[in-house]
């Protein structure tokens, strides 16, 4: 199973053990991390599943779709270079150890 | 010593309450007392990703099992409240549950047809985790598939039969399709699209009977005599709020469970959110049936209880899937008196924005995110779009805000 490690807004780390094909954001869900809201469960109308990707796992996540880019620019309250909503990213082998930072606020 | 509280109802309303209420640093127990079998989950992709085989039930899980473990909170499935009074409770199964707080979060039950032949083999519905798994099955070997209801839950279905390569008609007793949520521009455009997708689509049109034989259904009989010949009927029609416990309390229920802005019942110790409830609207009480909804009053609920300042009002939002078609609304256009187009209909990407007396109230999005978050976040902020200016779609919304009158 990939891990996937969540940053906590409060400075600690989690790794979680992540099923291939889940969403990084049900992967957080799933494990209590109380920074992944989601409330849409996934469907690109609510941007409260905001993480920041770190820099060395940019490329493999690649860039965000359209909608996801649009979503952001409007309902985002901090978005930087790494920003992705984390119901598009879906974990597969090749992002085992991705590390992404939940921001102190969703969205 | 407190006895904590009980939640009747697992599902999107009441994991938030319970949630919630641990945030607020609520220490005492909480029971999350629910009928299905399965910790809360999400219904809607129960008629489009877990439907289509692009999620599985575990997908579905709102939270983990540790989730309300760590958390003291004590989730009870398979068990269903058969008698309640305010400060106890006793279960189907014969368990007795004590509390001096109480939350109902039963929301509703779906709608079936008062016809002959409703109870039929190959008669669908869809609410739980075990119709969409049914209706999964079938799907495949349907060839003929009658949607009765041209509401979200319908047409998401429809949307999803036809990509198993069945014939699909629809069905709808009114004169538009989603007749009770968006504007007649928007039902147009969806009835279009959905023709256009090879869905035929019968408006006006009421059933009567649903035919069968030998248990089996073969067809849905309309009032003009019309049988549309069908191997798998699905009946979407709406639902029904769940109001038996409430009544049993004393409750004032009228179509749902009525609350205030605290989410607080005619009894002010007892809360409710969800499906279940009405609430005041802008233009009279209103039931609301979304996640948006259940998951916000869930929250305020919480705050009632444990004695917090009520959470800021959220600008309520819905989104469906229809097949590539993606819906989205924010705020609430019951009331509004006027209604401005954004791009065209024709291009599968446009906007429809709601007015009462100049201001905006809501809008419909499909295919336009940014619309959507851009009314969103004016409603959020008092902001408005001039409705002689919302049309230029060449300008992107957002550059159209001004403070509001
Ligand atoms: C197929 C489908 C698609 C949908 N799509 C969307 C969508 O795209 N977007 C959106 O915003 N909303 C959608 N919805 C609506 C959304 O799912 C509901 O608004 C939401 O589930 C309401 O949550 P709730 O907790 O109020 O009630 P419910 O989900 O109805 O849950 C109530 C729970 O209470 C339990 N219960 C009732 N009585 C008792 C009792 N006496 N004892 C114990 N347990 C009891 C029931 O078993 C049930 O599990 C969809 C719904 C369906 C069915
Ligand atoms: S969960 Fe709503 S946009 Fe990702």
């Amino acid at each position: 199973m990939p891990k996937v490690v969540f940053m906590l807004s409060n400075g600690t780390e989690t790794g979680v053990d992540a099923r291939i094909g889940d969403s990084v954001m049900t992967t957080a869900t799933q494990h209590g991390l109380d920074g992944v809201v989601a409330e849409c469960g996934g469907n690109l109308s609510c941007a409260t599943c905001h993480v920041w990707v770190r820099d060395d796992f940019l490329d493999a996540v690649g860039p965000p779709g359209e909608m996801e880019d649009d979503m952001m620019d409007l309902a985002t309250s901090d978005r930087r270079d790494g920003s992705r909503l984390s119901c598009q990213i879906t974990v597969s082998e090749d992002l085992d150890g991705l590390t992404v930072e939940i921001p102190p606020e969703q969205p | 010593m407190s006895t904590g509280t009980l939640i009747v109802g697992a599902s999107q309303a009441g994991a938030q309450l319970a949630a919630s209420l641990r945030e607020a640093g609520d220490t005492a127990p909480i029971a999350l007392v629910g009928h299905e079998a399965h910790l809360p989950y999400q219904r809607p992709p129960l008629s489009k990703g877990y439907l289509l085989g692009k999620t599985d039930a575990t997908g579905l899980a709102l939270r983990s099992a540790a989730y309300y473990a760590e958390r003291g909170i004590e989730v009870l499935t398979g068990e269903r409240v058969v008698e309640l009074a305010v400060d106890r409770a006793a279960t189907a199964r014969g368990r007795t549950l004590v509390f001096d707080r109480l939350a109902l979060t039963v929301g509703a039950r779906v709608r079936r047809l008062a016809v002959p032949g409703a109870e039929l083999h190959g008669v669908h519905h869809l609410r739980v985790v075990a119709d969409s798994d049914r209706l999964r099955a079938a799907l495949p070997f349907a060839r003929r598939v009658v949607v009765v209801g041209g509401g979200f839950v319908g047409l998401e279905a429809a949307a999803a039969a036809g990509t198993f390569g069945a014939e699909v008609t629809v069905v709808e007793a009114a004169d538009r399709l989603l007749g009770r949520a968006v504007s007649p521009l928007t039902s147009e455009f969806y009835l279009r699209a959905h023709r256009r997708r090879g869905v035929r689509v019968l408006l006006g049109s009421a059933v009567t009977a649903i035919a069968g034989t030998g248990g089996e259904v073969s067809g849905v009989v309309l009032a003009d005599g019309t049988e549309l010949p069908a191997d798998l009927v699905l009946v979407g029609v709406g639902v029904v709020p769940r109001t038996e416990l409430a009544e049993q309390l004393g409750l004032l229920c009228s179509g749902g469970i009525v609350v205030d802005p605290d989410a607080r019942t005619s009894i002010p110790t007892v809360v409710a959110a969800g499906d279940c409830t009405v609430q005041p609207g802008p233009a009279g009480p209103i039931r609301i049936e979304s996640v948006q909804n259940a998951v916000s009053q869930g929250k305020i609920a919480a705050a009632t209880l444990a004695g917090c300042p009520r959470p800021a009002v959220e600008v309520p939002w819905f989104w469906s899937d229809q097949g590539d078609l993606k819906l989205q609304i924010a705020g609430i256009s019951a009331g509004h008196d006027q209604t401005v187009l954004r791009g065209d209909p024709e291009s599968e990407r446009f906007a429809v924005l709601y007015y009462r007396a100049g201001a905006l109230v809501a809008v419909d999005a499909v295919n336009s995110p940014a619309d959507y978050l851009v009314g969103r976040k004016a409603l959020a902020q008092g902001l408005t779009v001039p409705a002689d200016q919302a049309g230029a779609a060449d300008r992107p919304l957002k550059e159209l805000l001004v403070a509001a009158p």
